[in-house]
């Protein structure tokens, strides 16, 4: 879909067709209008999936539709109905929020072309309630990116997490049941005894949760109930897997390929760290955060998190575990743009939630794709495939170069604010903890690649070549997309860059 | 006709019960039986109503006056239970037909549909009434009803459970009949208002203090507070599955009303909460129930028994939403009262279902179920989440108040403890939906059909209540709120 085509398009569907509310609203549910189709043809699988990629390029439209009319200055809002006295449903587009519902739309259309290659190829079963548990799963996502408030959040945050358990015990073995437990019982119960809580207590504290430029909190509240509540938040939205509530994301590697990588690349973590730069800076407002001394405590953890995480990674041999705890350590990095409270911090925070999700999600692709073409889940067993899945390990070359901060990779743009940030806010440690994980992400990653390609003649295991071709093609399409998306936003970070840098001057705008 | 409304919504069902034993012929009687419901269900509609035209309805029974005659009294706090009792009652006499043929013989249908109606009678009468005496009676004749409806089952452990209640049910009784001598032999007066307003005149005696305790233990016997609470399980779990939904669903909501009419009514505020340690009895018992119950629940392999003990513990949340003493506290209990009732009614509807279809309610029984049952286990999984108190249904909203009530008053360890409980009941109710869903079907299992409609569609109303009115709070927030202040007002 050349660039042009997609721009009329959607440029038809925001001048005539409907106004931003009202394709806000059509972003929220469509994915779930995808439900009727798949569950009509559960048993032609072409029309079932045709159902998905077909709500998925309309969605894909919407958001960019969306994007291209939405101005920082004044949102969109839409208020659906009020639960109970000041407590709404409701949502509004702010910059954060269009962007997370961009990369959100885009990889789910990806990632829907990338599963029908995966779940046929590797011949899974229940494929139908797989299709239908993502589609709501979607919605929960981008009822979660326009918000208008911390209810609002909380609602959408939960569904998300409901409707991705039957992804990851999708296989139904006693593996799958343990890992979906695992990933149940820690999500709800921090999201259940500390955001709940926190969002409870801030309601109590201030009677207002909606998110507000410059933070809802008053000099009525004492420093201490502040710090706790922010304490509870940062803990509570387990879903930015902070350490040491990160244990559910490696157990959420039994799920099949496609939902590791779009929930646990994107949707879901990205869900996470999004909420907590959502509240830092539109509960707290960085400001505030600056003030509070649990601040630097909380950054602190969160950094120990990112080399920990790290160091974990590089012991892991599964290629999936690996990767998940990657993703810890990454999300780490988002967490402290947002702790860093500086607007280079919440800058290169908010970009990492772009180059890390496209980044990511070719990795596990690539995971995917040799475990369907070759059966390999093991690093040690991957030596010499580089011959046989050229395309694959290319890819996978590059989304580590992104994960890594490489240029001419996205993720080189997060990584330099981030480091900015650390440096704007005097924190040396930090900055010398993030350039310690870059050195660690090289050794975890480039090995792969590069043994996979030079180093084919000490294979371990006797591969007999022949046997062993890419993996189908839908899937290797996607990861093409993926890749080379990661290198186009290097040079053109444009649309992602400027939101970013929106949500930055709205956290600094009271700074006047 | 609309000035004898309160004496209709206990004469009718009463009056229903013997023609009963004239019709005969099941089907017929299931018919009128519905028919009866469905009138009581619109009269307390109109009682409502009129409630909110003319303030405060007061009927004497026979035309005598108060002091000497019996009274009912009707506020907004009775009339709103009312529409909840005869509500559920209505939709789950619906549900009735059908499973009470799969789980006894015809021959004693017709005497089931007799002690449930009788029941509806004593639990309408207690509701109605504003004279101390009478909610004794009333309060035995639903509970013998309740006996009669338990011992009914088909296991033969049903009899065995209904004689525990029996025993307990008398006991607690008992205690209610001395706390009201006592305060009769003090005041000289069974009528409620006159009770008020003697009793503060002689409230610093012993006799008072014991009247108040033996009520207040008889009536927590009737509500099953922890550790009051042993007769409940089994009654339960070896009833007949349309009892357990009824019981479960009203019977322990009215005996809380009883709690609350006489402790903010009768005694007020003032004596309750500060002569008396209530707070302190009320909290630490229903916080201990909450937790203690909610770990029982999670070992439990009988699915019904499972839910009992997750009722007690639902009990506990209310009564230390009352234990709390403030108005917020008493709007959360009076939510929490309606919503449970809504979500039992459905998980126990859902689970008549299962009986009806399965025959079994072991755990092991619904490995796979989810294929091959999905709208009634969707039902037993959105009533579970209601439970939980996920958004979006009306758990949550019980819950927000309490915690919301809770930090109010500062109480913080107390909240967390609240959602310490709500993360046993995902416990409980995951380690259900693991099987159903997630397990295959054994081999020697045959296929089982989704359960009837008669009864999946009675269940399915109460899902969509539990939605509905978990979204559109209005209606439950307004009414709670208002009772709330009713009570509090009362009491200055």
């Amino acid at each position: 879909m050349s660039n042009e085509i997609s721009n009329q398009l959607s440029n038809e569907i925001a001048n005539q067709m409907m106004t931003q509310e009202a394709l806000m609203q059509w972003i929220i549910l469509l994915p779930l209008l995808a439900i009727p189709g798949i569950l009509l043809f559960h048993k032609k699988q072409n029309l079932r999936e045709a159902a998905t990629l077909i709500v998925g390029t309309i969605l894909l439209f919407a958001v960019v539709a969306f994007y291209q009319g939405f101005d920082a200055g004044q949102g969109a809002y839409v208020h659906w109905w009020e639960l109970l006295p000041g407590l709404n449903i409701a949502f509004r587009a702010e910059p954060l929020g269009v962007l997370f519902s961009l990369v959100a739309g885009s990889l789910w259309l990806v990632t829907s072309i990338y599963s029908i290659g995966y779940m046929r190829g590797h011949g899974e079963g229940n494929q139908t309630r797989f299709y239908c548990f993502f589609a709501v799963a979607i919605t929960g996502v981008m009822g979660l990116a326009f918000a208008d408030n911390l209810f609002t959040l909380f609602v959408f945050y939960e569904i998300l997490t409901l409707s991705t358990y039957p992804l990851v015990t999708h296989a139904g073995t006693d593996k799958a049941r343990h890992g979906g437990r695992v990933y149940l019982s820690i999500l709800l119960v921090t999201s259940i005894l500390f955001f709940l809580f926190a969002v409870i207590g801030t309601w109590a504290e201030t009677g207002n949760l909606t998110f507000t430029a410059g933070g809802v909190f008053d000099n009525s509240t004492s420093k201490m109930v502040v710090s706790v509540l922010l304490a509870l938040f940062v803990f509570g939205i387990g879903k930015a897997a902070v350490m040491p509530f990160h244990r559910w994301l490696p157990a959420a590697m039994v799920a099949p390929t496609p939902v590791s990588a779009l929930l646990h690349a994107v949707a879901v973590v990205k869900a996470g760290v999004f909420s907590i730069m959502k509240v830092c800076v539109y509960i707290f407002g960085i400001d505030l955060l600056a003030e509070l001394p649990i601040t630097d405590w909380l950054l602190y953890i969160a950094t120990a998190g990112v080399l920990l995480a790290s160091l974990v990674a590089m012991r892991q041999d599964n290629l999936k575990k690996r990767l998940a705890y990657s993703t810890v350590s990454q999300l780490g990095y988002i967490t402290i743009g947002a702790l860093l409270a500086t607007q280079s911090g919440v800058l290169g925070g908010s970009f990492h939630i772009v180059a890390h999700a496209f980044g990511k999600i070719t990795l596990f692709f690539c995971a995917g794709a040799i475990m369907v073409a070759a059966h390999k889940t093991e690093i040690s067993d991957m030596r010499g495939l580089g011959k046989t899945m050229p395309l694959t390990m290319i890819a996978f070359f590059i989304g580590s170069m992104s994960i890594i901060g490489l240029p001419p990779a996205a993720g080189m743009w997060s990584k330099w604010y981030l480091l900015m940030g650390t440096l704007e806010a005097e924190q040396v440690a930090v900055m010398i903890v993030l350039m310690i994980s870059s050195l660690l992400n090289i050794a975890y990653l480039l090995p792969i690649p590069l043994r996979a390609f030079f180093d084919g003649n000490r294979s371990v295991v006797s591969i007999r070549r022949d046997e062993i071709k890419e993996a189908p093609w839908p899937s290797l399409l996607a990861l093409s997309i993926t890749a080379i998306m990661t290198i186009v936003f290097f040079f053109w970070p444009q649309p992602f860059y400027g939101l970013a840098e929106s949500l930055a001057n709205i956290a600094g705008g009271a700074h006047g | 006709m609309i000035q004898h409304l309160p004496i209709l919504q206990v004469i009718i069902p009463l009056l229903a019960a013997p023609i009963c034993f004239i019709l005969k012929e099941a089907r017929l009687v299931r018919w009128f039986v519905l028919i009866a419901n469905v009138m009581a269900f619109v009269v307390s509609i109109m009682l409502l109503q009129q409630v909110n035209l003319h303030g405060t309805l007061v009927y004497s029974l026979g035309g005598w006056e108060a002091p000497i005659g019996i009274e009912y009294r009707v506020d907004e706090l009775n009339a709103y239970l009312m529409i909840l009792v005869t509500s559920i009652s209505t939709i789950t006499i619906m549900a009735a037909g059908s499973s009470l043929t799969k789980e006894m013989a015809e021959s004693k249908q017709t005497y089931f549909y007799i002690a449930y109606l009788l029941c509806l009678t004593g639990l309408l009468g207690i509701l109605a009434t504003g004279d101390a005496f009478n909610v004794f009676v009333f309060l035995e004749i639903s509970s013998l009803a309740s006996y009669t409806m338990i011992a009914m089952g088909n296991d033969r452990r049903s009899l065995w459970a209904s004689y525990q209640y029996l025993i307990m049910g008398t006991i607690g009784a008992t205690f209610i009949l001395i706390g009201i001598g006592l305060m009769y032999m003090m005041t000289g007066t069974l009528n409620m208002n006159d009770l008020a307003e003697r009793l503060p005149e002689v409230e610093q005696t012993k006799t008072v203090f014991t009247a108040f305790a033996f009520f207040l233990v008889g009536v927590c016997l009737k509500l099953a507070l922890f550790p009051l609470h042993l007769w409940l399980p089994n009654a339960y779990a070896y009833a007949p599955s349309i009892a357990t939904v009824f019981l479960a669903a009203t019977s322990t909501k009215v005996a809380i009303y009883v709690l609350l009419r006489f402790i903010f009514s009768v005694f007020g505020f003032e004596f309750s909460f500060t002569h008396m340690p209530l707070t302190e009895i009320l909290v630490s018992l229903g916080l201990v129930g909450v937790i203690a119950a909610s770990v029982v629940a999670i070992y439990q392999t009988n699915i019904k028994r499972l839910f009992a003990y997750s009722s007690v513990s639902q009990i506990g949340y209310m009564i230390l939403g009352i234990g709390i003493g403030t108005k917020t506290g008493l709007t959360a209990t009076m939510l929490h009262l309606f919503n449970h009732a809504l979500m039992k009614s459905a998980i126990f509807l859902a689970l008549a279902g299962l009986v009806y279809r399965v025959g079994s309610v072991n755990i092991k029984a619904f490995a796979g179920l989810g294929k091959q049952m999905p709208w009634t286990m969707a039902a037993i999984v959105v009533g579970g989440l209601s439970l939980i108190g996920m958004p979006l249904t009306v758990g949550f909203i019980s819950k927000w108040y309490l915690i919301l009530a809770l930090l109010e008053s500062n109480w913080w360890p107390v909240a967390v403890l609240v959602l310490i409980g709500s993360l046993l009941a995902i416990a409980y109710i995951w380690r259900l939906v693991e099987v159903a869903y997630f397990k295959p079907a054994l081999q020697n299992n045959q296929s089982y059909k989704e359960a009837p409609l008669a009864i999946l569609i009675p269940a399915w109303i109460f899902v969509i209540a539990n939605i509905y009115f978990g979204i559109d709070t209005s209606f439950t927030v307004g009414l709670s709120e208002r009772t709330a202040e009713l009570l509090f007002g009362v009491a200055k």
